[in-house]
């Protein structure tokens, strides 16, 4: 990493680098406010003649496919992360790359887990250069302790769509890990012993990388149906034992929280929906696979039942949750971005009215709209959150690379963003007087959920207005803070930072919303 | 040179730690002869709390007149007044400020509890376990318990007194009554001249069998309350788990004017019967109707026992209502999610309030006509039902049954 890093305010006052890895930076500019121009990346023309008529395009192992890619030091490899703890693939990748004795590589995951932290090892031995993904565990830390001889650059799961569409990132070769292909490189992902449901984060390295490969480990005869992944983007095919492992892939089951406190914030926020109004027929939400969100699915749906509400649409990542709604008829559709469980697999693989979407469809800020503004309602977790509803959910308080942005930031441009919470986590509140890393500005997020009560952004007057008269808990978001400071028995210290750039937080757009600096 | 008799130094320790514990810590104190304070800490919330955590202990240490020692703090993120009680549990075992107390900053004192107020519910707080005690008051129970015997390890009981001691001074419990559970006498009278000065609003005292244990009881409140200028009310709910007990369910209810209800522990009782608990509980009907019949003899209010199956809400909620209709009032529980499902269950119907109401309305008018009589179309009411009429509507008030 270069030591001199300029630095410039954007339009929330945060530091952030004018340059990246040798690229240049647009600060965040506001909301909406950036224009881009120009034309969309492509990746190169090719022609039918230079691929086989037969169309197998199958080759012995992964170092035989790298190599007639044209594996080149420096290039930028990608991996979709749908595997998650459970992915072989991407390591299989990089360490082939090893053995060719390829180094510098960019590693551009969609997002990253802790049981790739042999990643670590490859950057230590210069195979790869530096990692622009989400960095969690022991690759956060190595990021955050300023080991990587790159900056790490955290996008949404729209913004890494963007990012390639926009040609920010250009990928040089995509090993694209698949639970079901054939030997033309049709790909799907709801099938196989490794089944994960969508292909959805693959669809833009398919679609854009000068180099496609498919690794599969449950090669069907042509053709595999259905294509999530279309073979005529694909250049070469790899079957390999096992691309994971499947306990890891999905869970058997997602667990609602069992905590009391958790629970009673869940069911906040279900109380709120219908309180305010969103909750009606014909509406629709999003909600993760955290306990909480988990949690306030099955109250929001006996609240529907009572009232005889049925959801259009909900959005996943799919749980068993999602799925009982829409066999029990209170939603139409369920469209998913991701699969957590068995229940969410089985019902993609089986249900017409279980859609598998992708960054493009969902997410993709730079596109003819997507559809995460037409959600009603979506439901976040976070690690901090400040007086003015800005929000973190990239680093702790003491700064440590903690989680990636997934589609969170994406998910503000909901109708209404909830944050549920705890107000605070051991000792450490969870309401502060600025976040540590800026991830979501105030002005998107509109509602903060506690377990002491329910903080409404001001700007949000016709939600204020909407639940006035209720029985809901709406304090003012300074007045939950000042009680949790109270029990906490003041405020939390704030750990100093270091003034080196480590990594950067992109917004929606592209532009840089903020720095995440050295630690200790 | 004269020769020195040189006794070991005292240590002890205090209080949880591990991966599993939250809110806690353990403190491991050495004394010394010599060189002051050593304080190590260890905190998985070091970065924000490390030197408040540090601060707290020395002002802790000072208070309690321990000069010089070795103390090692291992923090699992817990709060100032569970801190001070640690250090405070780990100083008395080592012998020293016996006579010394750290005592936090005290959360205003709720409203005194009225005797007759709304006990359906009753949420149980284990006395060694704080990370339960902060957000207790936000699943509105009507009242807490803090635990300090059957939840409490026997070697746990002095640490937890100080610790209860410490929460009821500290931490809000918003509108729920404040009550202990003491020990089984008499190692309950050590619990009572440790809680009694922070005004605890109720005292639960297990396994009573005649009324001199009440009166015992009533009189060391008595005292200590006088000691500490004390004038609120502390009631007394005794909990009878025998058979002896059962028999003298009345006496024990009438030993003092600071009896506010009658309970009953059916583990202990049924065990002491020989049978097995069942879910139906047929074979504690006889006791569970005397404790009621008792109760009201005495005039103060009838409790059931807790519901254990916290799994089973359906089993709860008919649990509860079986209850109502023999003449509870309450029960206990012991988790959160149970709260809801008892009031539910001792919520009166629509169609009782309704009448009530009608009754009172009707009681009302014959008030202002100055008769004597009150009557209902061509019914005419007796006053028991009229009494009982008003008694519903006010509970169903103070339940938010009626606006």
């Amino acid at each position: 990493m270069s030591d001199r890093v300029e630095l410039a305010h954007n339009a929330l006052g945060r530091q952030v680098p004018t340059m990246v890895n040798g690229k240049p930076q647009i600060p965040f500019l506001g909301v909406g406010k950036f224009q881009p121009r120009g034309r969309k990346a492509a990746p190169p023309i090719c022609s039918s003649k230079d691929y086989p008529d037969n169309g197998d395009k199958r080759v012995a192992d992964l170092e035989t496919a790298l190599r007639k890619c044209g594996m080149r030091n420096g290039m930028v490899i990608s991996n979709h992360h749908h595997l998650r703890d459970g992915d072989k693939v991407a390591l299989m990748a990089l360490e082939a790359a090893a053995k060719i004795g390829i180094k510098d590589l960019i590693w551009f995951p969609s997002a990253s887990f802790p049981s790739q932290q042999g990643a670590i090892e490859l950057m230590e031995k210069g195979v790869i250069h530096h990692i622009e993904g989400s960095m969690n565990g022991p690759l956060g830390d190595y990021c955050t302790q300023g080991k990587m001889r790159g900056m790490g650059v955290l996008r949404s799961h729209g913004g890494r769509y963007q990012a390639i569409q926009d040609g920010e990132v250009h990928v040089d070769i995509a090993v694209i890990a698949a639970p079901t292909a054939d030997f033309f490189g049709n790909a799907d992902g709801s099938h196989g012993k490794s089944a994960c449901g969508s292909l959805g984060f693959a669809l833009a390295d398919s679609t854009y990388a000068d180099r496609v490969i498919v690794v599969t480990d449950n090669l069907v005869p042509f053709p595999c149906v259905p294509w999530q992944i279309q073979g005529n983007n694909v250049d070469y095919v790899v079957e390999v034992e096992s691309i994971g492992d499947p306990a890891k892939i999905v869970s058997g089951t997602t667990q609602i929280t069992r905590s009391p406190d958790r629970l009673r914030i869940a069911e906040l926020v279900a109380s709120f929906l219908r309180a305010a109004g969103i909750m009606k027929n014909g509406f629709s939400f999003q909600a993760g696979a955290g306990g909480i969100a988990l949690a306030f699915v099955q109250y929001l749906k006996q609240m529907m039942k009572e009232d005889g509400v049925k959801a259009r649409f909900v959005r996943g990542g799919s749980t068993k949750f999602l799925v009982e709604l829409l066999q029990e008829g209170l939603t139409d559709y369920i469209l998913d971005g991701q699969t957590f469980d068995l229940d969410g697999v089985g019902s993609m693989a089986n249900d017409a009215r279980h859609v598998a979407t992708s960054p493009f469809t969902s997410y993709n800020y730079h596109g003819k709209g997507n559809f995460a503004s037409l959600v009603d309602a979506v439901v976040l977790g976070a690690t901090e959150v400040d007086v003015n509803f800005n929000a973190n959910v990239v680093t702790h308080s003491d700064g440590r690379l903690l989680h990636g942005i997934g589609g969170w930031q994406n998910c503000l441009f909901s109708g209404c963003s909830i944050l549920a919470l705890p107000s605070f986590r051991d000792r450490i509140p969870v309401i502060v007087d600025e976040v540590t890393t800026m991830t979501g500005p105030g002005e998107m997020i509109d509602v903060v959920v506690t377990e002491r009560g329910i903080a409404i952004n001001p700007r949000r007057t016709d939600l204020l207005d909407a639940v006035k008269g209720s029985k809901l808990p709406v304090r003012p978001i300074q007045d939950i803070k000042a009680e949790v400071e109270r029990i906490c028995g003041g405020k939390p210290a704030r750990p100093k930072l270091g003034d080196r750039p480590c990594a950067v937080v992109k917004w929606v757009d592209g532009t840089v919303l903020d720095t995440v600096w050295q630690v200790g | 040179m004269s020769s020195v008799e040189t006794k070991p130094l005292p240590s002890a320790e205090a209080g949880h730690w591990g991966a599993e514990i939250r809110s806690d810590l353990h403190v491991a104190l050495e004394a010394r002869d010599s060189g002051g304070i050593e304080l190590l800490l260890e905190s998985r919330v070091a970065p924000y709390y490390g030197n408040a955590i540090m601060e707290q202990a020395r002002v802790v240490l000072a208070e309690l007149g321990v000069k010089h020692a070795r103390v090692a703090i291992h923090d699992e993120g817990a709060l100032p007044p569970t801190i001070g009680a640690r250090i405070e549990a780990a100083a008395r075992r080592a012998g020293i400020g016996l006579d010394k107390r750290w005592l936090p900053e005290q959360h205003p004192l709720p409203a005194p509890s009225p005797k007759d107020r709304l006990r359906r519910s009753r949420l149980y707080l284990p006395g060694s376990e704080p990370k339960y005690y902060i957000n207790a008051a936000l699943h509105a129970p009507d009242a807490v318990i803090l635990d300090l015997e059957d939840s409490v390890h026997r070697d746990e009981k002095d640490a937890a007194r100080i610790l209860v001691r410490n929460t009821l001074r500290a931490v809000d419990f918003g509108s729920c009554e404040r009550m202990v559970r003491i020990n089984q006498l008499p190692l309950g009278l050590e619990d009572l001249a440790e809680i009694v000065g922070e005004s605890p609003d109720l005292i639960l005292i297990p396994k009573v069998e005649r009324p001199e244990q009440v009166a015992e009881v009533d009189r060391m409140i008595g005292e200590i309350k006088s000691r500490n200028g004390i004038t609120r009310p502390m009631w007394i709910m005794p909990i009878l788990e025998s058979a002896l007990g059962i028999e003298n369910a009345f006496f024990v209810a009438a030993a003092s004017e600071n009896v506010a209800a009658l309970t009953i522990g059916l583990e202990d009782y049924t065990a002491d019967l020989g049978v097995v608990k069942t879910r139906e509980g047929h074979e504690s009907q006889y006791a569970r109707a005397r404790v009621v019949n008792a109760a009201h003899a005495a005039g103060v209010q009838a409790i059931d026992s807790a519901f254990g199956d916290v799994g089973d809400m359906d089993g709860l909620r008919r649990w509860g209502e079986a209850s109502r209709a023999l003449g509870f009032e309450g029960i206990g529980c012991v988790h959160p999610g149970q709260i809801r499902v008892i009031h539910e269950a001792f919520r009166p119907t629509a169609a009782e309030i309704e009448k009530a109401q009608r009754i009172v309305a009707a009681f009302e008018e014959a008030q202002k006509k100055g008769l004597a009589v009150v009557s209902l179309g061509s019914k005419m009411i007796d006053p028991p039902v009229v009494h009982r009429a008003l008694k519903l509507v006010e509970r169903a008030k103070a339940m938010g049954a009626i606006l």
